[in-house]
């Protein structure tokens, strides 16, 4: 709940410093928008956007950690499911095909790390549809190289236009395999906002896509201007030799994490 | 990129009026749907029966909006991307009068074609500002396929609600225009 109600700091602040940065009049405006807008949703405790999302959900759990009265899953679902209902928050989870709603918005979609220690970390991110059909996994030849992997996150990007909710935050999934290198994309996006990778190759890389991006001349909403992604975050796993999986997970700017440690 | 005041329903010369990167504050009803209700109004424009409206000048807001907490007409609401309804927006435009869409996103060329062809027009509604967009709604009532739950099709009175003109009668396309003005790629 609280995650869909208050925006980050991070993402609040980039807000402040796009509404300096940003050369369009139009792309000014939206960043008015989106700080009144944040502001309006904590006061009166509604989601900032309608769309609350699909719950995703990283669990890691500490080998040492014992849970008793029930499988993890399940309490977990019936959080989710609480959260939803007592928030007001929409439920937009459906079956694929005949799409009925599920009414709950369960299933969340849960990934599980199992991590030393004894303790149980649980980050919520609820993730809008807009955003993540704009997502993509490219299996690139191995020589298409660095330059092969900017090209494809900027022309998703390009390609994504207003469509997503830019400002954008891009997270990429470098190496792994076809499902690990969506996975890293998505985890990518956990990570704060201005926070470089730990290995120096790909926070470069990260500066240089974040960069570039910001040239496409998208803007915020869409509507033209500079500021077109607020941050660019790699997450690396090395891969076949044969292969070269590129994932990016594209996240509009309500940007949205919780955690908490138990 | 002049500021307007329209209200609802949408005249010939209200349309014309607009170009891309003008700054509407709507006022009157409008109404809402998403493409699950879009497949339905058109599959009753082909089966030659009534829709359950009256959409001749009016506006269609791509939403689906967040529950109402108690004591407010409706929960957060901004717009959904556009390019779903894409399938539909022609037909509606050219056979019930449907003259105005908010949503968020490109247009394919079919829908662009019958917005000048009929005359129409296409705002941009910033996406994710759902709590501010709320405040300018005034009321809401679901008047149609209650079983879409946040699909179905409601009924609203706004006011002042600000969207921006991204496709004109005139043939102009705020998302490419916009775009190439602020594109600085060598």
């Amino acid at each position: 709940m609280e995650g869909n109600y208050y925006l980050g700091a991070d993402v609040v602040d980039a807000f402040k410093k796009g509404l300096t940065e940003e050369v369009s009049p139009t792309g000014k405006d939206v960043f008015k928008q989106l700080l009144e807008n944040a502001e309006i949703a904590a006061e009166e405790q509604v989601p900032m956007c309608q769309d609350c999302g699909v719950a995703v959900v990283f669990l890691e759990v500490g080998q040492d950690a014992r849970v008793s009265g029930g499988t993890i899953r399940d309490a977990v679902t019936e959080g989710v499911i609480k959260g939803y209902a007592d928030g007001y928050l929409r439920k937009s989870m459906c079956d694929p095909l005949t799409r009925a709603n599920t009414g709950n918005n369960a299933p969340p979609i849960i990934h599980t790390e199992l991590v030393t220690g004894d303790s149980l970390k649980i980050t919520v991110a609820p993730k809008g549809g807009g955003s993540e059909n704009m997502s993509t996994v490219a299996m690139l030849p191995p020589s298409a190289g660095r330059d092969g992997l900017k090209q494809v996150v900027i022309e998703r990007v390009r390609q994504a236009g207003p469509n997503p909710c830019p400002p954008i935050v891009v997270g990429v999934g470098v190496g792994g395999n076809f499902e690990y290198s969506a996975l890293l994309a998505k985890k990518a996006l956990l990570r704060e906002l201005g926070e470089p990778s730990p290995i120096p190759e790909m926070a470069a890389l990260e500066a240089e896509l974040l960069s570039d991006i910001n040239k496409l001349g998208i803007g915020p909403a869409g509507l033209g201007g500079k500021c077109t992604a607020l941050g660019v975050a790699i997450e690396y796993h090395p891969c076949h030799i044969a292969s070269f999986p590129v994932a990016v997970n594209i996240n509009c700017h309500a940007a949205r994490h919780k955690s908490t440690v138990l | 990129m002049a500021e307007k005041y329209l209200t609802t329903p949408l005249s010939d010369a209200d349309l014309e009026s607009l170009r891309i990167g003008d700054l509407v504050y709507l006022s009157g009803v409008i109404y809402t749907g998403r493409d699950a209700a879009h497949k339905r109004l058109v599959d009753l424009l082909k089966a030659g029966e009534p829709l359950p409206m009256d959409l001749q000048g009016q506006v269609i807001y791509y939403v689906g909006p967040a529950p109402a907490k108690p004591g407010k007409p409706i929960g957060s609401a901004g717009p959904t991307t556009s390019y779903r309804m894409d399938a539909y927006a022609p037909t509606l435009i050219a056979q019930s009068g449907l003259r105005g869409m908010i949503g968020k996103g490109k247009r394919n060329d079919e829908v662009k074609q019958a917005i000048k062809d009929y005359k129409a027009v296409y705002f941009g509604s910033t996406g994710g500002a759902a709590a501010l967009t709320a405040r300018c709604i005034k009321t809401a009532e679901v008047i149609a396929y209650p079983d879409l739950g946040p699909e179905a099709v409601r009924r609203l009175t706004v006011e002042n609600m600000p969207v921006t003109v991204i496709n004109d009668v005139h043939g102009g396309d705020l998302y490419i225009e916009g775009v190439n003005q602020y594109n600085t790629e060598a």
